[in-house]
């Protein structure tokens, strides 16, 4: 209407919307992904984060199907894995960590009672891959690279399939149900196992395959300096795990009433808890460093101290006639590292003595191989690309590591995996860089309630069963819920809520987005947010 | 307690009968009712606490209410001719009576038998200071109103002069500290939630911007109830406050979290505490971000200043009962 009348007698009555408050921004706000703690540290690189953002919805297949793009193995590693990712979750500085283990053991539980396969493969490739050893590394390698099309074969020495998770880890930790049921998974994707099968000539092997991957691990045991008096009852511990493997073979093993294991590590507190299961009434853990600095996983120790299990520090054992163990005690400096004798002797009495100081590589298999060489620490060596000096041959897991956890296995198994596939493809692996880490600062924790976290209830009695407490539905939902989804958006609306601008458009499917026409740039929803997903960047 | 995040459900209800888990501001069809394009600062308290308020009112009564403004940024920056950032019948006559004139709409609704809910608005000096006369009429009539403070804590539209509402010690463009004078008088003020109180009015609540949850849940239960009604909002307002504009919640939040702004409800004479503290922090958490309170900081520090404020913080606690019921003294 009327144009000519003078500015401010009849300007149409119009909305604020024709006023763009967008010009006024400096700052932008923008959603990001960042990569929570616990992500960052797993060694096979799960993405934790996500599972558990399914699985507090009650998807609990959308979760499992999460868990499997990195490790084939939720069940085991529910059970065996040191689960780092709880050492460093960002709820730690709130109440107590998530507990991820747990949970990764319930889904990977769910799955198994439920039935549930891997998605099918993609089209071969028609190039073949020889496995050697069927371990955690060697298996999650034949998984990865069947899932990329490749035809696997895997060799395994042993009667049984899986390595030290079959016989490193006693069954009352993880049950051989469990194991099989996870590997046949693997099968069904058609993955050859052989067992029984010695690879003794790799040479000829490396004709009638394209790439050879070596998860030989390390089967050797340490034979420790100790002065053995014939009469004396001496086993390995690895040795007792593999006479252990079905119950039936219980009976052969004599361990007596009074047991002592020589060793600091995992294997040395599995061995103890596994004498006295087998009967022991007084067993003793002799170990020459301080309780502090044992290499074994804290919570083991706890679980190894509560059975009644004692563990005598700072000695070494000098000798052992018959019955009698005849030790050293020792000094230690745990800041310097530095171990002295202290020339005090002492005595202990036991039936038998488990040692369990370790293992190393049996390099038979790669002696007359150009190129493949141990490096120091008598690991085998490889290039960046998990390659050895051989073209085509990979190694990884025990054998390569100093740090030998079903773990780390899995993550070699799954590296070389990708390396191997660029390699037969003449692919480049593509390296995807890796966003910043949500540390505790970032997060505005207003916004969490304290939630008490759900534990495993301890054993009521010492068992050669597993003890079996299955998490109901809802306590996974609880549980899973109290993860702070660290830098990844949790769709708690606090942005779309408080901007003063109603600049934070929410989308009919629920996501977030900006609306660059009105926002102000004032910055309070990335304050506001709880996890961290808003980044505040400067306009250009 | 903790705070609710806006998408959760809702804080632990209260005695309050409105049955709602959801809040509203994080709802998809929320009503918007000042829409964007308003010309209030970056981060303004006031103008984010009024939508609340208003999506709340609108939600609960299916959109059936009218709104009447005092005069005051809210009020200048949602309107600037021809603009107009209201979704909702709006009326804006001056800055001393909006009460009255919501006293008259409600007399007007109910005259003409409709059930139109009404709202009046206006920041602290509106109604600390110039609406104050009219404002105690419409609590002693028990007019058909529910009045909504946005507390500033002074005159923000004209410029940050004190107003009865600035707290001690704060520096306003009149209360400039200088020398041994230390800005606002450390006695001075009114507490408007007990006034309002003291009339013996159906319902009176303080809530707070950092707190939507409960602040909504106050909004649904004082809209349906007859009679006077008085909510009394604390708003951080960045300028004026000399705090980040991206701090404007968590101010507000400090402020509940020290004690200085407690959050209660009162419905028939019965109080009851609405939010305990579950971490407590010392007023110099609060005050010291704000340049208002700069001048008791740093190298002329006051430290009876600030144990003055913690004081009252610490009244607050007691008084209010912040840390529970049952906490030690
Ligand atoms: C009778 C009268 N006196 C003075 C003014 C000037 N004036 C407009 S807004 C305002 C301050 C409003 O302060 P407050 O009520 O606290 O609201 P705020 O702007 O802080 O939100 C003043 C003094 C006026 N409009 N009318
Ligand atoms: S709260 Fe709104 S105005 Fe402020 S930065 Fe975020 S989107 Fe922009
Ligand atoms: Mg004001």
């Amino acid at each position: 209407m009327n144009k000519n009348y003078p500015f401010a007698t009849v300007l149409a009555a119009t909305t604020s919307l024709r006023n763009k408050t967008g010009s006024w921004r400096t700052m932008c706000p923008h959603y990001v992904n960042l990569m929570p703690p616990c992500n960052a540290v797993c060694p096979a690189g799960e993405n934790v984060q996500q599972w558990l953002s399914f699985a507090q919805k009650g998807h609990f297949r959308q979760a499992w199907n999460v868990i499997v793009q990195n490790n084939p193995f939720p069940a085991i590693m529910g059970r065996i894995c040191y689960h780092t990712c709880e050492k460093v979750c960002n709820r730690l500085h709130l109440d107590e960590a998530v507990n991820i283990n747990l949970l990764e053991r319930a889904i990977g539980d769910i799955a198994i009672s439920h039935g549930w396969k891997f998605e099918s493969v993609i089209p071969a490739t028609g190039k073949k891959v020889l496995i050697v050893g069927s371990g955690p590394s060697g298996l999650a390698a034949s998984y990865f690279l069947r899932k990329l099309g490749h035809e696997v074969e895997i060799k395994e020495a042993h009667a049984l399939v899986g390595g030290m998770m079959r016989y490193g880890v006693p069954r009352f930790r993880l049950p051989d149900s469990i194991i099989d049921a996870e590997i046949r998974r693997i099968t069904d994707l058609g993955v050859k196992i052989s067992c029984n099968s010695r690879v003794g000539n790799l040479k000829s092997e490396m004709n009638k395959f394209d790439a050879i991957y070596l998860s030989i691990g390390a089967s050797k045991p340490t034979k420790p300096d100790v002065e053995v008096r014939p009469g004396s009852t001496i086993i390995d511990a690895v040795d007792l795990f593999k006479r252990l493997t079905n119950e039936q073979s219980h009976s052969s093993v004599e361990l007596g009433k009074r047991v002592a294991v020589y060793g600091g590590g995992n294997t040395a507190i599995d061995a103890a808890r596994m004498a006295l299961r087998l009967g022991a009434e007084k067993v003793n853990i002799i170990y020459r460093r301080t309780l502090n600095s044992m290499p074994a996983h804290e919570m083991e120790i706890h679980e190894a101290l509560s059975e009644g299990i004692k563990i005598l520090c700072l000695r070494t054992i000098k000798s052992v006639d018959h019955k009698e163990i005849l030790m050293e005690k020792m000094n230690y400096d745990e800041e310097s590292g530095i171990l002295t004798k202290s020339g005090e002797e002492e005595t202990v009495t036991a039936d038998s003595v488990i040692f369990a100081i370790g293992q190393f590589v049996d390099d038979s298999i790669i002696k007359n191989i150009d190129g493949i060489a141990m490096a120091d620490g008598g690991i085998i060596g490889v290039n960046e690309c998990m390659m050895t000096g051989a073209r085509g041959i990979f190694a990884g897991g025990d054998a390569i590591s100093a740090k030998r956890t079903a773990t780390i296995a899995i993550a070699h198994g799954k590296k070389s995996a990708h390396y191997i596939d660029a390699y037969l493809s003449g692919k480049e692996v593509e390296q995807k860089q890796k966003p910043d880490i949500v540390n505790f600062k970032k997060l505005n924790t207003n916004y969490y309630p304290k939630i008490p976290r759900i534990n495993l209830l301890p054993a009521a009695s010492i068992s050669l069963e597993e003890r079996t407490v299955a998490l109901t539905e809802k306590e996974i939902i609880v549980e899973s819920s109290r993860c702070l989804s660290c830098g990844n958006c949790f769709h708690c609306y606090n942005c779309y809520g408080y901007c003063p601008e109603n600049a934070i458009k929410k989308l009919p499917d629920g996501s977030l987005e900006v609306d660059l026409n009105y926002c102000k740039g004032c910055g309070i929803c990335a304050v506001e947010c709880p996890c961290g997903a808003i980044k505040m960047m400067q306009e250009k | 307690m903790s705070y609710p995040t806006i998408g959760g459900p809702a804080a632990e209800k209260k005695n309050t009968n409105v049955a709602h888990d959801v809040c509203v501001q994080s709802q998809i069809d929320r009503r918007n009712t000042i829409t964007s394009g308003h010309r209030a600062c970056q981060g303004c308290g006031e103008a984010l606490a009024a939508r609340c308020v208003l999506d709340a009112a609108y939600s609960a009564t299916n959109g059936n209410i009218v709104v009447v403004n005092a005069t005051g940024c809210l009020e200048v920056f949602s309107c600037v001719y021809p603009e107009n950032a209201w979704n909702i019948p709006w009326l804006h006559s001056l800055f001393a009576n909006a009460p009255s004139v919501a006293s008259g709409v409600a007399a007007a609704m109910h005259v003409s038998g409709k059930s139109t809910r009404v709202i009046a608005q206006g920041g602290d000096g509106a109604t600390t200071d110039i609406g104050m006369g009219a404002l105690s009429g419409m609590f002693d009539r028990n007019d058909d109103v529910l009045y909504v403070c946005y507390d500033n804590q002074a005159y923000m539209n004209t410029g940050v002069q004190r107003s009865s509402s600035t707290p001690p010690m704060a520096r306003t463009a009149t209360t400039f500290p200088v020398g041994s004078y230390l800005g606002n008088d450390a006695k001075s003020g009114k507490n408007l939630p007990e006034i309002a109180i003291a009339h013996n009015i159906p319902y009176v609540a303080t809530a707070s911007v950092a707190h939507v949850t409960d602040l909504e849940q106050k909004v649904m239960a004082a809209i349906h109830i007859r009679g006077a009604r008085y909510i009394h909002v604390h708003v951080p307002c960045p300028l004026g406050w000399g705090i980040k504009t991206s701090e404007t919640i968590k101010i507000a939040r400090l402020a509940i979290d020290c004690g200085l702004f407690p959050l209660f409800e009162v419905v028939n004479g019965a109080m009851t505490t609405s939010f305990t503290i579950e971490n407590l922090v010392p007023v110099e958490e609060y005050l010291k971000p704000q340049r208002r309170f700069a001048h008791l900081f740093g190298k002329n520090a006051v430290p009876d200043a600030i144990a003055h404020i913690q004081k009252l913080a610490d009244e607050n606690i007691k008084r209010y009962k912040l840390l529970g019921e049952n906490a030690h003294e």
